[in-house]
């Protein structure tokens, strides 16, 4: 499916769904409240059948966390991006890593560097860091001041 | 995680291996639990050899960040470059010439065979054939002397820069790499005959560590890992990039999901990297090797992404700009970080020894991984 087609297959299933203009892939921005059931719908859906994350990662706006999830078909061979927006303060989201197992691993360095919290994840713990480490290292507040590495 | 090591209720072992072990090729730490011989649960420890590569990318300049990713896998390392530069070309619409753009591929290619051939050596001496690693090493040698003419380095080479390459190529490069090509071409059929049809190379590696399709997938298992379960994923062929689209080569797929499988994969992956180069080395266009660009480079706001296929696997750089001359956050995404977590999956139910054989089958580079 092409952009503007995925677009519609997903407004179809989930009405509520805000797009990102100006984007290379369809982007959709949601809340964390829902994402569960529209990451199932994704995956299962027929038409889209995102069997494929490549890419899971957190950005720190100061004000608050964005998740993004690049997904992939197999089958259909397009590229939808999800957009989460977590709370600076308490940044929750519902692990995806029973529909997708990759997402196991990435969202172990996303609790590690980032201190995203995810909820009825398998295994939360750091991944890089050491059990004892404090702090998030990639949080643009984050400061060691004998590790930190400047350049 | 030296308290967890002993013997637990049920009378499994839980043993250490690494992160200072021969056949984990770097400082790779596993954790797991035996049941005898019988592996229950793979569990890996990483973070042994963590930079954090992202976070120092955030402080460099759009020139500077492609130096620190030939220090990721550093045997694909024209290929990170190559996925970098792509990115921030993408952002800026620099148009790459294409004598640059052939450039790019011969190296990617050489990078590929490098990468493969240790991979080879590496991995047969890990189910116990010694002599196979020196052959790889000596053909090897012969590419990193070309890299070392043209590029100044044999391992991290940062050749690649937004815009081109970096400088033009040796005069006697062309002329190298087919004197390369034509002793290789003999070395292959060699490399089968010394390993590929052995007895006991084959029973170390037929049936074990199966993958299937469906779990190449979930896993997020790319490159030769997730081709030997028959996943079809070459970005090259998919997604392509420079003149990838305009040559005549196959993608790889072999339909068995186990060591052998995946090892097929990567010796014909070779022989396709060679027609690659043949292909390409005496229609290398002239003219201009880096495109004019400015001194400073700003990307635009906005979030840009590119992906290229290295020795490993799908190499991803996602980067957030704000418009600034650094990026706003920058992430890699590496292919052994994902092949590795499959790696439980594969080992369970087989014995200790078959882990080793599994683990250099998925071809992983710690630094990759750790970032």
């Amino acid at each position: 499916m092409n952009k503007e087609e995925l677009k519609v297959r997903i407004e179809e299933l989930f009405p509520s769904s805000v797009f990102e203009e100006g984007t290379e892939w369809t982007t959709v921005v949601i809340d964390p409240a829902g994402w569960e059931g529209f990451a199932r719908g994704l995956r299962g859906a027929e038409g889209l059948e995102l069997d494929y994350l490549f890419c899971v990662t957190a950005i720190d706006w100061k004000t608050h966390f964005t998740m993004v999830y690049h997904l992939t078909s197999t089958v259909c061979r397009h590229t939808v991006v999800v957009k989460v927006k977590l709370d600076h303060d308490r940044p929750v989201i519902r692990t995806v890593s029973d529909i997708w197992r990759t997402a196991e691993f990435h969202e172990r360095e996303a609790f590690d560097l980032f201190g995203v919290v995810f909820t009825d994840h398998p295994d939360l713990r750091r991944l890089f860091m050491t059990d004892e480490w404090k702090g998030w290292p990639l949080r643009k507040d984050y400061e060691d001041p004998v590790n930190m590495i400047k350049l | 995680m030296i308290e967890e090591v002993g013997t637990t209720e049920q009378g499994d072992l839980v043993i250490n291996v690494g992160p200072q072990h021969p056949s984990t090729h770097g400082v790779l730490h596993l954790v797991i639990t035996l049941n005898g011989e019988t592996i229950k649960k793979v569990e890996p420890h990483l973070g042994y050899i963590h930079r954090s590569i992202e976070k120092m990318c955030e402080s460099l300049s759009y020139r500077q960040f492609i130096y620190v990713t030939s220090r990721m896998d550093y045997l694909s390392s024209h290929i990170n470059n190559h996925g970098c530069a792509l990115c921030v070309e993408k952002g800026m619409q620099i148009e790459v010439p294409a004598r640059a753009s052939v450039i790019r591929v011969l190296m990617d290619e050489l990078t590929r065979l490098a990468s493969h051939q240790l991979w080879w050596g590496a991995m047969a001496m890990d189910v116990g054939a010694l002599t196979p690693f020196f052959h790889a090493f000596r053909e090897r040698e012969a590419i990193n002397d070309i890299m070392e003419e043209t590029c100044g380095a044999r391992l991290t080479m940062n050749y690649m820069v937004p815009g081109g390459v970096m400088a033009d190529i040796h005069p006697d490069f062309q002329k190298r790499v087919k004197e390369f090509i034509r002793f290789f071409r003999t070395k292959i059929d060699e490399y089968d005959e010394l390993v590929t049809g052995n007895i006991i190379f084959k029973s170390r590696m037929e049936g074990v560590g199966y993958l299937s399709p469906e779990s190449a997938v979930s896993y997020g298992c790319t490159g030769p890992t997730a081709r030997g379960s028959g996943v079809s994923c070459d970005i090259r062929k998919l997604y392509p990039y420079e003149v990838y689209g305009q040559l005549n080569f196959e993608e790889v797929t072999v339909s068995g999901g186990d060591c052998f499988a995946r090892y097929k994969v990567r010796m014909q992956e070779m022989r396709q990297s060679i027609s690659i180069i043949e292909q390409l080395i005496d229609n290398i266009p002239e003219g201009e090797f880096l495109a004019k660009t400015k001194a400073v480079l700003k990307l635009p706001k906005g979030e840009f992404y590119s992906r290229v296929e290295t020795a490993r696997g799908e190499f991803g750089v996602y980067i957030i700009s704000e418009g600034g001359t650094t990026p706003y956050r920058i992430k890699f995404r590496s292919p052994g970080f994902s092949n590795l977590s499959a790696l439980d999956l594969m080992a369970r139910g087989h014995k200790i020894g078959d882990l080793v054989a599994i683990m250099g089958t998925l071809d992983l580079v710690i630094p990759d991984i750790d970032r």
